[in-house]
């Protein structure tokens, strides 16, 4: 121990403790951090960056930009996230098949694979909504009455668009709220997030994950093609239009059908 | 009519001795004999009104049904009962009585979905049936005023209607209640007194329910069945009208008695019309109530539409600009509400006026019981199309955005469709009509002169080839002469016998010039006359 202390003002001591010190945060660092993982993902993810550059620079950059940056045809990515190329691409609406009022939902373009090196590439380019996880969208667990507080969350922030139970409806300019009859909740989930389009943004602050559940499986109750509807065949659930269509072409018909066959029933039919 | 039985023979059968007891007091034999024995003609489109009869009739009895467990209460409850998307959702009494009685009241939703399809059905039932009256002309002389009972009834049938749809102060009826104060309140000077008045205080206070509920199974279907009565009573006593044809004339009825046909026959329709509406109610959902949500003021959705019969005055205020002028008081005027409000009752009475105007321009005094084809009638039927056109672009008004949905149309390109054809479509429709009439006159008159085209074609020994025209049946000839057609009206000479300028009322110079576009040349074809027909048939034949 003499030794040591008398050694302690040696020049070289500071580098001597400099180096124990690194060796040790070193050694707790690999100790703790699950380093191979870690550095997979790391080269993963430049991977998909760099793939999805290339995707990007095929398929959405003549619009949007090489970059990303956007163009009088199409907004800026920067900034918006993976969640939202995740909806986006994974709904089909982009690429957009022609300029219109709104990019509509269609089949997919890009694979799985694809969707996620776009997003990869979109989410480098600023920071944004990332791709939820499965428990953030998953209904399981709510009670009754959270769904049911989740229809009451539907009607204040999703109604005037989408209709009672999500049915969709006009919006200005040849515009529209789709049906979101179902719709992946994961989708439902992100583009509550980050918003699409005529749609607002309902980020974290204004609307907590909760609450986004709870919406989420208000329609799964009432509006997908599972759901059990007790008064029998629907119209579309559009509402007093559609009933006023149906009395007034196949309910009139048919009725004028029966008087027409009582009318022609008489004495004289017996006749014979 | 009674029998006695001081013979000793056996007593009378029961159901005799029963109605003896009911003539000795009711006097049921006299008004029997002469009212069973009523002579009905027979035609598709007379059942229409019967339609709108018994589905009156059925709605009255699941009305009473409904209201033996509908609570007319907006005091506020939690919901427990079975429908889990609604599970303690602070609603009004009347919004989870309706959800119990749609899931947890037997039979109840059957009930309320015969109630409401039922109610559609006789709004459409009275709306056809009026549209039968009018282009048949059946509105004349005697029948004006059980014309407007009729119409009565339909304005009746619109408010019942409407109070009924709000009853169950849901988010779509909430908004309908709403836009109602929105409609009175736009009302100058009064407005705001009124609605105050109605609602009770302001929008949207806890009376109006259970004021909508007085209306809706007192008030409204009182004055309705009182109405309907009337209506009957007077079709019995003006007897029904029937369309011409061999036999038939102004005085007389051709068709089957009352008892026993048209009883079989109206019992057999009514349970018809009941079987149908039961199937449409049990297989088709009307107003999904519960996934509606409960009324709050601050919440509104997509498709807030009324029932169909509103729907009318829905497009008015959805295509109406949204004027507004604030005068110099301080008060608002707003245009964008209250104009469709004046529009709204003028489109009503436009079609209830039209029998006395057009008993004003032909100054016809004469009964009818025989019924016009429309053709013959060309400028009445063009007004009536064109009166539906213009209140079926009202209606494509009302249902804008579904219009835009299905047919991937911009709403605003719809509202501005509206805007503009609210004004050009009837016109248009007026003309179009119009002349279609007239070249179905044009056809009736070569009909009779030269006979029905067989089609078949014939060669001459010449080498020319005619086509084979096969004379009408004397019933048919007459069928297509029968109607008058009254001269135009024409102004008196400008100077009387004495030389003395005559003075001729703007009125009545008005009142001659629409008399020359009804019967003038260009208001219909001169029908063929029996000298026509017998140059014509000892001539040359067919050509």
């Amino acid at each position: 121990m003499k030794k040591l202390s008398a050694r302690r003002r040696h020049p070289l001591a500071a580098i001597v403790v400099l180096l124990f010190a690194l060796a040790a945060t070193g050694g707790l660092y690999a100790a703790f951090a699950p380093a191979g993982q870690a550095k997979a993902e790391q080269s993963n993810l430049s991977l998909d960056i760099e793939e999805g550059k290339k995707l990007f620079a095929v398929g959405c950059s003549s619009c949007h930009g090489t970059g990303g940056q956007g163009t009088s045809d199409g907004p800026s990515l920067v900034g918006v996230g993976a969640a939202s190329v995740d909806f986006q691409v994974g709904t089909g609406r982009m690429p957009m098949q022609a300029p219109g009022a709104q990019a509509p939902k269609k089949p997919k373009v890009y694979t799985e694979e694809e969707t996620r090196q776009l997003a990869a590439f979109v989410a480098s380019l600023g920071a944004g909504p990332e791709i939820p996880k499965p428990e953030q969208y998953s209904i399981k667990g709510l009670t009754g009455e959270e769904i049911a507080a989740g229809g009451d969350l539907f009607r204040q922030n999703c109604a005037q668009c989408h209709n009672f139970t999500g049915e969709g409806g006009a919006l200005t300019k040849g515009k529209y709220a789709p049906n979101l009859a179902d719709v992946d909740p994961k989708h439902i989930y992100e583009v509550m997030e980050t918003g699409s389009q005529a749609m607002p943004s309902f980020p974290e602050g204004i609307m907590p994950e909760k609450e986004k559940r709870q919406i989420i499986a208000y329609l799964d109750q009432v509006n997908t093609s599972e759901t059990e509807n007790p008064g029998g065949y629907g119209l579309g659930g559009f509402g007093p239009v559609s009933e006023g269509l149906f009395a007034w072409t196949i309910v009139l018909a048919l009725l004028i059908g029966i008087t027409v066959w009582v009318a022609a029933r008489n004495a004289k039919a017996r006749k014979s | 009519m009674s029998k006695t039985n001081a013979s000793g023979r056996s007593k009378a059968p029961g159901g005799e001795r029963i109605a003896d007891w009911a003539d000795g007091r009711l006097g049921i034999y006299k008004g029997a004999k002469k009212n069973l024995r009523k002579v009905f003609p027979d035609h598709w489109s007379f059942l229409l009104g019967e339609i709108a009869l018994y589905s009156f009739i059925i709605i009255i009895l699941t009305g009473v049904y409904l209201t033996m467990f509908f609570k007319p209460s907006m005091a506020e409850v939690h919901y427990h009962g079975s429908y889990v998307p609604m599970q303690g959702v602070i609603m009004s009494e009347a919004y989870a009585s309706t959800l119990d009685i749609s899931f947890d009241v037997r039979g109840g939703l059957l009930m309320r979905q015969i109630h409401h399809w039922a109610a559609l059905i006789f709004l459409v039932a009275m709306f056809v049936h009026m549209m039968r009256v009018f282009f048949t002309g059946a509105f004349r002389k005697p029948r004006e005023l059980n014309w407007l009972f009729g119409f009565l009834l339909l304005v009746l049938g619109m408010f019942t209607g409407f109070t009924g749809y709000s009853l169950p102060d849901d988010l779509l009826s909430g908004t309908g209640v709403r836009f109602m104060e929105g409609a009175i309140l736009a009302v100058p000077l009064v407005g705001t007194y009124l609605a105050m008045f109605l609602y009770g205080g302001e929008f949207p206070g806890t009376d109006i329910i259970p004021r909508f509920f007085t209306f809706h199974v007192l008030l409204l279907p009182g004055i309705m069945l009182g109405l309907v009565v009337a209506h009957l009573i007077l079709v019995f006593y003006h007897k029904h009208t029937q369309y011409p044809g061999a036999g038939r004339t102004n005085n007389n009825v051709v068709g089957f008695p009352l008892m026993p046909v048209y009883m079989a026959k109206a019992g057999g329709f009514f349970f018809l019309v009941f079987g149908l509406i039961a199937i449409i109610s049990a297989t088709f959902t009307i107003n999904a109530v519960w996934v509606l949500g409960p009324y709050r003021p601050d919440l509104v959705s997509t498709n807030a539409q009324p029932d169909w019969y509103m729907g009318f005055s829905e497009g008015l205020i959805r295509v109406m600009p949204g004027w507004e002028w604030v005068i110099p008081t301080g008060h608002t005027l707003n245009f964008g509400v209250l104009v469709p409000l004046m529009i709204f009752p003028l489109v009503l009475a436009s079609i209830a006026v039209y029998p006395f105007f057009e008993a004003w321009v032909t100054k016809d005094k004469r009964e009818h019981h025989l019924l016009d084809r429309p053709r013959n009638a060309p400028t009445r039927t063009a007004f009536g199309a064109a009166w539906i056109s213009w209140y079926f672009v009202m209606l494509v008004g009302g249902g804008n955005d579904l219009w835009a949905i299905h047919f991937d149309l911009s709403i605003n390109a719809i509202t501005w469709f509206v805007r503009i054809g609210f004004f050009v479509v009837p016109v248009l429709v007026f003309i179009v009509t119009r002349r279609i009439c007239l070249g179905l006159q044009r056809r009736d008159r070569e009909k009779v002169l030269h006979g029905r085209e067989t089609g078949i074609i014939k060669r001459l020994p010449h080498g020319e080839f005619v086509e084979v025209h096969e004379p009408l049946s004397p019933e048919q000839l007459h069928y297509l002469t029968q109607h008058d057609q009254p001269k135009p009206a024409e102004l008196p000479p400008a100077v009387d016998e004495n030389g003395v300028e005559r003075k001729v009322g703007r009125l009545e110079k008005l009142r001659v010039k629409i008399s020359q576009g009804y019967f003038g040349p260009s208001g219909q074809i001169p029908k063929a006359t029996a000298e026509e027909y017998k140059a014509i048939q000892s001539g040359h034949g067919h050509h």
